[in-house]
């Protein structure tokens, strides 16, 4: 109970300076009256017409105002179409700086050294995993890889300010979020593998992680599907009254997707306790976002939602940090969705299929891996608070990779899944027409074991 | 919903409106507009949207205005509903119904006259049945709700107004069991559906004529009751199949090839199958009733098939 009092009224406090700070909320929607979290029968079945708009106009000027479904609204006699950009982009909010250091007096959520430490740890660790991973594709170990180079205070932030509770619905390349929840390596390296141990059974592509223990939900390729299913989500918390929200992360190119469009609007008409993290990394494979959208980048799309959006710099772990933690806030207090565009740069390749050389110049690449680090501009911060140093770093690079080199050898030498497993699971119960198609491979295999490999349990 | 707080319904004009063919009528002002839930027009999103409250422990039951529409949501159908249990080992489970009014209906176009049994039946992962009478839509409906697997129940547009009487104590009917409607001993006739009525109603005429048919209600279109269909054709040893599919790649086609593949021993004759042409269901009225299997034509193939 008490925790809850403390967040609510630590929201109040930073809340109007939050919103001040933008001007693009004007007036505060009408508070409702009770906390956002019940099931509040409303403004759709009290009302039989078509709804009011939220913000009521003053009645001075009553004889320019028209009425229409939707509301009250000014008319006009001078014909202005909206230009389709504001000229001026929205700001970026950023606390460090390109070397570290705190921008004074910008307002950001504390840390303690625990988590600002554990933060770091997590995103070395998750450099130095991708950088081993995609060597193992590379060798022809695992199959498959995708990293999250440039992007690791992202993942690793976010999953900070979050709680526990809070479902994920990630894109694919976010599993500094799974990392920071307590994935160790070897799990990470048995989905890889896609062996025994595997909590997938072997059944998804490697980085297609999942796990119900962490609340992370596995990982399905088509793109931008996992949105609307994160509004479902909360929905569903919504309805339970759990202090817990959705979050749904994806990129610049998911926002083009049919189902992006749809799972905002649901979320805001919903009043849905969910946060939209776009990690706008300026690449979808070869397409720029130049050619994704015409729009000042995903953060303005919010708005014409009725979603609180904010833009912060993705390669700030402190911004991206606070920023999460009063998202989390506002989505949960008052069950309302945020939309949050992250801007980063995908700094390796799309994936273990892609050469990204081969549409972009070399020169920006380089220049974004090494000045822009996300991690060395966060060390300098951490540095400077005394709280970590070069002995620390090297020990945690060496034993982080010793531990991925030991885990990949475990992981690879693993048995594959059982030929059982793959007729499990497409139901509760396997039906007998599975049950039918399993005994005549078991058969043809058994009748024929030079054509089928011989590592995989029967 | 009154036994299970957790069952939700979701979709287009279901809450205060009741639902386009008043499916979920009262229900908004009984559980409220959280519970049952207006969505706006996105199929594809709002199934996702059931997924991920599935997902998350609800069980959801989701309507397409006209299964035509869900169209829309094969994607999250396909790819996300039928295989989230498989490819996460069985971490998240997806209890949702998906349901909705399907089928040729009174010239509703060709758009609002879908089969979506025929593209749905190949998705691995998904459990499809059909209701055809008061009884079984309510006992199929409970037992769908209550499954851990994704179901859909295909409901038909021209069948809302049937009326029964049925028993008001709860009582869950098997999803995967198949309806013996009129026994017989000269010629099984498989069915589900609005077709159904057109084989009951050529039954009599047949019965008049001598014949004694026996008809089956298959419900069950995914997985079909291999069993009831085994047992009745191993008594038959002849089949007929009155479908409302086309032709091409529908229910009937998946039936034929699989009492080929298991009962063939047992077949006297070809196994004939009744669809709709391969065309899109015209509007005009005429044109309509010639796509769509007639009694008279049912009578016709059972006296060529028992020659």
């Amino acid at each position: 109970m008490a925790l809850i009092c403390n967040a609510r009224s630590r929201a109040a406090r930073l809340l109007p300076q939050a919103l001040s700070a933008l001007p693009v909320i004007g007036r505060p929607n009408a508070p409702k009256s009770q906390a956002s979290l019940g099931n509040e029968p409303g403004r759709r079945l009290a009302s039989a017409r078509a709804g009011e708009s939220v913000s009521p106009l003053s009645d001075e000027c009553s004889n320019q105002v028209l009425d229409f479904p939707g509301g009250k609204l000014m008319f006009s006699p001078d014909m202005r179409f909206l230009s389709g950009s504001t000229g001026e982009r929205v700001s970026c909010y950023r606390v460090l700086d390109d070397n570290g250091h705190r921008i004074s007096d910008n307002s950001f959520q504390e840390l303690s050294e625990k988590v600002a430490v554990k933060m770091y740890r997590d995103m070395i660790t998750l450099q130095v995993m991708d950088t081993i991973f995609y060597e193992a594709q590379r060798q022809g170990r695992i199959s498959f890889y995708l990293t999250s180079t440039g992007e690791e205070a992202i993942n690793i932030a976010s999953a900070a300010a979050l709680s526990n509770e809070d479902v994920i619905f990630p894109q694919y390349r976010e599993p500094g979020v799974l990392l920071w929840r307590g994935f160790t390596l070897q799990e990470f390296a048995n989905q890889c593998f896609g062996n025994k141990s595997d909590y997938g059974k072997g059944r998804q592509m490697p980085i297609h992680y999942g796990s119900s223990k962490y609340n992370y939900f596995t990982v399905s390729s088509p793109i931008a599907t996992q949105l609307p299913q994160a509004v479902g989500a909360a929905y569903s918390l919504k309805m339970d009254k759990k202090n817990a929200c959705a979050v749904t992360y994806f990129g610049d190119g998911g926002t083009s997707e049919g189902d992006f469009h749809a799972a905002l609007n649901f979320a805001a008409v919903m009043e849905a306790p969910v946060i939209f993290f776009c990690r706008n990394n300026g690449w979808a494979i070869s397409t720029p976002t130049s050619e994704q959208f015409r729009s000042d980048g995903v953060v303005t799309r919010g708005q014409a939602y009725g979603i609180r959006s904010i833009r912060v710099d993705g390669n700030d772990a402190l911004a991206v940090y606070s920023a999460v933690h009063m998202a989390r806030e506002m989505a949960v207090f008052e069950a309302r969705p945020i939309l949050i565009e992250a801007l980063t740069y995908r700094v390796g390749h799309h994936s273990t299929s892609d050469d990204s050389t081969k549409y972009r110049l070399v020169d920006e690449i380089e220049h974004w891996r090494s000045s822009r680090d996300p991690i060395s501009r966060y060390r300098w911060w951490l540095e400077r608070n005394g709280w970590w140093c070069d002995d620390a770093e090297s020990e945690l690079r060496s034993s982080v990779r010793k531990e991925l080199l030991q885990a990949i050898q475990v992981a690879e030498r693993e048995q594959k899944p059982a030929l059982g497993e793959l007729f499990s699971d497409v139901y509760d119960i396997i039906p007998s027409n599975l049950r039918e198609q399993e005994q005549f491979l078991r058969h043809t295999v058994k009748k024929h074991p030079g054509d089928y490999p011989h590592n995989v349990p029967a | 919903m009154d036994s299970n707080p957790r069952v939700c319904v979701m979709g287009e004009d279901v809450g205060h409106y009741g639902g386009s063919y008043k499916v979920t009528k009262g229900l908004a002002t009984k559980f409220g507009d959280l519970r049952v839930l207006d969505t706006p027009i996105a199929e594809n999103s709002f199934t996702g949207m059931g997924i991920g409250a599935a997902m998350t422990g609800l069980r959801p039951v989701i309507e397409g205005m006209n299964m035509g529409f869900l169209l829309l949501a094969f994607n999250q159908i396909s790819n996300n509903c039928g295989m989230l249990h498989y490819t996460s080992g069985g971490q998240f489970t997806i209890p949702v119904v998906i349901r909705g009014p399907g089928g040729v209906g009174r010239q509703l176009g060709a758009e609002h006259s879908q089969r979506l049994e025929s593209y749905f039946q190949s998705i691995p992962g998904l459990q499809m049945v059909a209701c055809s009478t008061p009884y079984n839509a309510k006992g199929l409906m409970k037992a769908a709700i209550r499954s851990e697997n994704p179901v859909v129940l295909f409901e038909h547009v021209l069948l809302y107004n049937l009326k029964e009487r049925i028993p008001d104590e709860e009582y869950v009917l098997c999803l995967e069991e198949a309806e013996m409607v009129r026994p017989g001993e000269h010629v099984t006739i498989l069915t589900y559906s609005r077709m159904r009525y057109h084989v009951m109603q050529a039954a009599k005429t047949l019965v008049n004529k001598g014949y004694d048919p026996e008809v089956i209600d298959i419900r069950s279109l995914k997985p079909f009751d291999l069993h009831a269909i085994g047992n009745s054709i191993k008594k038959t040893h002849r089949v007929l199949i009155v479908e409302e599919c086309m032709r091409t790649g529908g229910i009937g086609a998946s039936l034929r090839s699989a009492i080929i593949d298991n009962f063939w021993d047992y077949l006297d004759a070809p196994i004939m199958c009744l669809s709709s042409q391969d065309v899109p269901t015209p509007y005009a009225g005429t044109l309509e009733e010639w796509t769509v299997v007639q009694p008279a034509q049912i009578v016709t193939a059972v006296e060529q098939l028992c020659k």
